[in-house]
């Protein structure tokens, strides 16, 4: 069959089972589009921002755990994917990024709208491709896919010169993906698991720190046996969240920086930490030296690079984290809960989170949303305080019910991400907490959600400040609030108007449960929430950058 | 601490900027680096001199391998393996010092390439101390440049990587 380059590009993403681009077009991209035109199994949402495409696509693989899917053009539209491709790769997400490219005759020469966006995303993609040739397509949309979902996940690009969309090819699909140089190692060493399950028999005081590798590799359901045969307690990173049920007796909720006490004091005082899919982050550890100081340490993770990268390991598995705990589960004795058990629980008993009784607090929103959605609304957020507060309140049930921008913390995540989310899983409430700050670094996609009838609701927990930043300055830097205050603010009620989505503002604690049930009405269109809460509530605990326990701050100091 | 690695590479546009870009972002230092094709013209080999102790050449070693393009990595760390350099060495060589120069050439097994009225070009191969011993030797009559290949290496006895 004689086609184009571009004609096999959306015949190959057809194949790969795409069923929606987000994307933006722009010259170099015409022959691509002008294939989607005829496409009927692919839908094409228009967003108003490349980086929204990019987010969108994120948050559709993190809801969903298929590939995500963006297009952009070639020079600003490419550059303008960047954040969101480096947040998709610091949080090991599978999105292919096809971005066109300016002819390969005028490569390297200043062209109009050329970008070397193959250099430029090197460090942010887990590879990238720059397509040569029309013949090629097929072959390199495949390695991309693969090479995107298998391993640890993480993003690809794709840039495709103009005249290889042009060009005329002999079309064959590509049904085997072979690259020699790319053989992830999914099935973990026997002889270490072995080794691990006799740690965890002999471990006093055990505690599972599972992170977001166990909902990619979908292990949840092994974690909870492990969990319920062993009585060890877990506790989960922010993008683990959900990995555990955190409304389990066992969970300890989220560990780090703004992590419970319980889950921290749980860490400090181990004599085993079993890391499953997580990379010990600095959010996590804070000071290196004092982290887990008492404890042995297992860590499974499919990436070998991150084994013994921070912290020492004393039993390394390199392998799919689902495969792994399956094995281990082979070898794993059941376990009654022990007196370790029962410290922990008073400590969680001890320092609970919690918050105040007056004004609009973003804490109770938080937990109504978590009561008008019985716990099963899927959450996206921005990047701040209402994120952690939203990770700290919002207990997860399942995997892919939090999407967070962890790695990268990028503002404006939330709510591109929640419509990806949305369109994925559309029969699922989709709920973006956002901050009024992170909510104005995306918001252009708002008509993009009323068009496409994008029912998601967005909360706003509107301090009119960079709250987070304002609770560093307030706590760091002598409360000298330098270039947080952004009391200046459009309407959001009327914005939401404006373009054709259903605003409300709630400034009373007595609002709060009416209008988010009253949100829940709407199916077809997009709701903007503006709840203006108490303007310096900090969130607490934290365990200040790179200290240890000892510093924690369980609540505002006098 | 200096290491050689060797890594086996698709032979593919980028692939030297991905190394030195992971090389550059991870803070890792490249002492030397010599790039070229091996007996399977689809392949390239790398051999890497990075500093550094174990911990950080582990992590070298590991996120090379993570490259899509990378084939294989092996550090020669207690693997016995031959080492050569290349060195073109042009020193000034006045009628009056040109038999001393061919001395010391001639002990050290280089050669003469090529010759102007006031200077020798000379090539050397062999262990990086060996030519650092030659490029000493000659500093004295003036070196105008100095070219090095980096270093190449290979395992000993029948074994390949
Ligand atoms: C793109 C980007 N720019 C800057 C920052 C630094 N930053 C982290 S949190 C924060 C404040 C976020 O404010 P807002 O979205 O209003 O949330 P709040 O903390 O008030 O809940 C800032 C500026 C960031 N994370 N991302």
């Amino acid at each position: 069959m004689k086609i184009t380059g571009a004609q096999a590009l959306v015949e190959s993403l057809r194949r790969e089972g795409v069923e929606v681009i987000f994307g933006f077009p722009g010259g170099v991209m015409l022959p691509i589009y002008d294939c989607l035109y005829d496409c009927k199994d692919i839908r094409h949402i228009l967003v108003r921002h490349e980086q929204g495409a990019a987010h969108a696509a994120d948050g559709y693989a993190r809801a969903t755990g298929r590939v995500g899917v963006c297009f952009a053009t070639s020079g600003p539209g490419a550059t303008n994917l960047v954040t969101g491709i480096a947040t998709a790769y610091m949080d090991s997400i599978p999105i292919v990024a096809i971005t066109g490219q300016v002819r390969t005759t005028a490569l390297g020469k200043d062209s109009f709208q050329e970008a070397d966006i193959t250099g430029i995303t090197m460090p942010i993609t887990k590879h990238n491709f720059l397509v040569k040739n029309s013949k090629d397509v097929p072959e390199v949309v495949a390695e991309a896919f693969h090479i995107a979902r298998t391993g640890r996940p993480g993003p690809v690009l794709i840039d495709m010169p103009m005249d290889v969309s042009l060009g005329v090819i002999d079309y064959k699909p590509v049904t085997n993906v072979d690259i020699p140089s790319y053989k992830p190692n999914t099935v973990g060493h026997p002889l270490q698991i072995k080794k691990a399950a006799k740690l965890i028999a002999s471990a006093e005081r055990p505690v599972i720190y599972a992170g977001g590798g166990v909902i990619s590799s979908g292990a949840s359901p092994e974690l909870l046996e492990l969990s319920e045969r062993t009585n060890i307690l877990v506790t989960t990173t922010l993008l683990g969240k959900g990995a555990f049920p955190e409304t389990h007796p066992n969970s300890l909720g989220m560990l780090g920086m703004h992590g419970t006490a319980y889950a921290n004091y749980a860490v400090a005082h181990c004599d085993l930490l079993i890391a499953i899919g997580a990379r010990f982050d600095d959010r996590v550890t804070g000071k290196l030296d004092a982290f887990a100081q008492k404890a042995k340490v297992i860590h499974i993770d499919i990436d070998p690079a991150e084994i013994g990268k921070t912290v020492h390991v004393d039993v390394p598995i390199v392998g799919d984290c689902k495969l792994v705990l399956q094995d281990l589960l082979k070898y794993v004795e059941p376990r009654q809960p022990t007196s370790w058990n029962e410290q922990v629980m008073k400590w969680k008993a001890e320092y609970p989170l919690h918050y105040g009784e007056n004004g609009l607090l973003p804490q109770y929103v938080i937990e109504k949303i978590w009561e008008v959605t019985n716990g099963e609304a899927v959450v996206a957020t921005g990047v701040g305080q209402h994120q952690m507060w939203a990770a700290q309140f919002y207990k997860c049930k399942y995997p892919r019910q939090f999407l967070s921008s962890g790695g990268l913390g990028t503002m404006g995540f939330g709510f591109p991400a929640g419509i990806g989310a949305k369109v994925g899983r559309p029969n699922d409430i989709v709920f973006v907490i956002d901050g009024d700050g992170s909510f104005q670094m995306t918001l252009q996609e708002l008509i993009v959600a009323v068009e496409n009838k994008i029912a998601v609701k967005v909360a706003i927990l509107n301090n009119q400040y960079l709250g987070m930043v304002r609770q560093w300055q307030e706590l760091f830097w002598n409360r000298r609030y330098a270039g947080v205050d952004i009391a200046a603010q459009p309407d959001f009620v009327k914005l939401a108007e404006a373009y054709g989505a259903v605003g409300m503002r709630i400034e009373k604690k007595e609002q709060v449960v009416d209008a988010l049930k009253k949100s829940l009405e709407y199916d077809d269109v997009p709701v903007i929430m503006d709840f203006h809460i108490e303007r310096e509530e900090n969130v607490f605990p934290m365990i200040p950058a790179g200290q240890s326990i000892e510093e924690m701050m369980v609540r505002r100091p006098k | 601490m200096q290491h050689t690695i060797t890594a086996l590479v698709e032979n593919k546009p980028g692939v030297l900027a991905r190394v030195a870009g992971l090389f550059a972002r991870r803070g890792f230092n490249i002492e030397s680096l010599a790039v070229s094709i091996t007996e399977d013209p689809s392949v390239s080999r790398m051999t890497i001199v990075v500093g550094g102790d174990d911990a950080v050449l582990e992590q070298i070693t590991k996120q090379l391998n993570k490259l899509i393009d990378v084939i294989k990595v092996v550090d020669y760390k207690g693997i016995p393996i031959v080492e050569r350099e290349l060195a073109l060495i042009k020193v000034n060589a006045d009628a009056g010092v040109r038999s001393e120069i061919m001395q010391i050439v001639d002990i050290f097994r280089a050669k003469i390439i090529d010759v102007s009225e006031k200077t020798f070009t000379v090539e050397v191969t062999g262990s990086v101390d060996k030519i650092n011993a030659i490029e000493k030797l000659l500093e004295s009559y003036g070196i105008k440049e100095v070219v090095r290949t980096g270093r190449i290496a290979m395992m000993r006895g029948a074994k390949t990587p």
